[in-house]
This record gives C-alpha cells, sequence and structure tokens, in this order.
C-alpha cells in the first residue's frame, strides 16, 4: 500500500465514522462536536483530491462559519428535554435497514472505470488545478478550461468539443442571494418586543 | 486495494448521505435535522469534487459547483437556524413533532 493510500484510509475512516456517530449520538451537544470532526474530515479529504481552494473554503465557512453557527443554535435551545431526545427502539431497528438498504442501492449503483471515456489518463498525472486556475474559470477567461470533448457519447457519434462557459453570472446570483438571505435570518430571527404577558 | 479510485471516494460520499438523512428522518430535535442536512451537503460535495478529480473533462467544474453547494449551505444553514429560534421562541420546545399547526 502505498503512502496516498494509507492517507486517504485514515481520513476517510475518520470521517465516516464521525459521520456514524453523529446520527447515533442521543446527545444533541455531542452531535455538534462529531459533526464538527466530519466537516474537518471532508476538508482534509479535498485536499487529498487536490482541491486546496475548496478544501480551504470547507475550513472557513463550514467549521468557522456555520458550525458557530449551530452551536450557538444547540446553546440557546438547550434546556433541560431538549438536550437528549430518545428514540424508541423500534425506529433504531427501521432506520438501520432502511440506511443499510440505501447504502447497497447507492453502491450498486456506481460507475464503473469504463463510465468517462477518457479516464484512464486521468488519475496520475492530471494536473493539479490550482485555485488561479478556478479563478480564471469564474471569469470564463480563454485557457482556462481544459480542451476536451463532451463526454458521456456513444461511441459511434462524432465528437463534440465543448464550449468555453463563464461561471460570472451564477457567482453574482449567487452573492446576492446570501445577501438576501442573511438579511431575512436576521430580521426573522430579530428580538421581538412582547406584548405585556411573559417576563 | 492497492490504489485509491473514484469508487473509494463515492462510497465516502454514499456513507456520509446515508448517515445524513437518517438523521433527518430520526432526529427529533430540529437541530439535529438541520446537521442531517449539512451531511448529505457534504457527501454531494466529496461527490462533485471526486469526479473533478477523476474524469479531466470537469477539472475545474466540479470544484465551481462545490463552492456554490458550500453557500448554498451557509445560506440555509442560517435561514433554518433563524426559522428555528423563532419556533422555539413561540412554543418553548424544539421538538419537531410538536410543530403540527398545519396538520389538517
Amino acid at each position: 500500500m502505498s503512502q496516498a493510500t494509507i492517507l486517504f484510509l485514515i481520513i476517510a475512516a475518520f470521517t465516516g465514522l464521525s459521520a456514524v456517530a453523529v446520527l447515533v449520538s442521543q446527545n444533541i451537544v455531542r452531535s455538534a462536536v462529531w459533526l464538527l470532526f466530519t466537516l474537518a474530515g471532508t476538508s482534509g479529504v479535498f485536499f487529498l483530491l487536490g482541491a486546496d481552494f475548496v478544501a480551504a473554503t470547507q475550513l472557513l465557512i463550514y467549521v468557522g462559519g456555520i458550525l458557530v453557527l449551530v452551536v450557538f443554535g444547540v446553546m440557546l435551545t438547550a434546556q433541560g428535554p431538549f438536550i437528549t431526545m430518545k428514540v424508541g427502539a423500534a425506529e433504531w431497528v427501521i432506520a438501520s435497514v432502511v440506511g443499510l438498504l440505501l447504502l447497497g442501492v447507492l453502491v450498486m449503483s456506481m460507475p464503473g472505470p469504463e463510465a468517462f471515456g477518457s479516464s484512464e489518463a486521468a488519475p496520475a498525472n492530471a494536473q493539479v488545478s490550482s485555485s488561479t486556475q478556478l479563478g480564471e474559470t469564474f471569469l470564463g477567461l480563454p485557457g482556462a478550461m481544459p480542451e476536451a470533448n463532451v463526454s458521456g457519447l456513444p461511441k459511434t457519434a462524432t465528437a463534440v468539443p465543448r464550449t468555453r462557459v463563464s461561471y460570472l453570472l451564477p457567482f453574482e446570483i449567487v452573492s446576492v442571494h446570501l445577501l438576501v438571505v442573511l438579511i431575512g435570518a436576521a430580521y426573522l430571527a430579530r428580538a421581538k418586543r412582547r406584548k405585556g404577558g411573559l417576563p | 486495494m492497492s490504489e485509491v479510485s473514484l469508487d473509494h471516494y463515492l462510497v465516502l460520499g454514499a456513507v456520509l448521505f446515508v448517515c445524513g438523512a437518517l438523521c433527518m428522518a430520526m432526529k427529533r430535535n430540529a437541530i439535529g435535522v438541520l446537521m442531517g442536512v449539512e451531511l448529505v451537503l457534504n457527501g454531494a460535495n466529496i461527490n462533485f469534487v471526486a469526479f473533478a478529480r477523476y474524469n479531466p473533462v470537469f477539472r475545474l467544474e466540479g470544484q465551481v459547483f462545490a463552492l456554490f453547494v458550500i453557500v448554498m449551505a451557509a445560506a440555509e444553514a442560517a435561514i433554518a437556524l433563524a426559522i428555528v429560534l423563532n419556533f422555539y421562541n413561540n412554543h418553548m420546545t424544539v421538538d419537531v413533532d410538536t410543530a403540527e399547526e398545519l396538520k389538517g
């Protein structure tokens, strides 16, 4: 086994077991901690796949942002009975059967190595994409995209070169969407003035 | 197993997806349901980046879509937590089984 394989096995086992622990732990605070480990392990998987920028973004936004939000939600609502909410044994049995079946279906339906026409040349010597290339792809600059044909066509069809696309407009839409959502969230969660009633 | 291939990453993504789906279905705490959603999105993200790595045609698109998914997940977490806090303020509980006012 090569070094990369051992590293992948360690990180994948860490991530998968943490995900299972999020599911099975009854205490919501412990679930949050296991979720932290899962998200960090996912970022390690991204680093293994050579996606540096996505991995760094995962660390910043998920581990740094979303998880803090979740922990604050836990702290604001964790009172007595809500910290541990028990689930019945029968539900556990049904859930594990359904989960194993779903996992089996997903694993069975995976594409084999022949699914992509040109994938045999891919793994070892594929040029690792840097964040500069990622930025050029967003801008749609010429030369940022790899020259390639559209994959998935039947063998007899003539090769169709793919067109150059820019992801600038989706990026703008997503950023405006995020702004609107954050304003909406702040509006929804604002402190309300109670009219008399509760202290 | 001598060489890590695409399928190994897809299995990892499937494990995260199944854990998240079961988390959404089983947890009675609303924030636990939210954690399940995060797990599902992470499983999808692993698939995106793995395809980007192993299919040279999508070398960059996979990462671009993974970034979009991360931003969408941030938006979703913010709005869902605001709704949960509002629900807690009105009902003094976070048990999703008690949210049944729309039941016919």
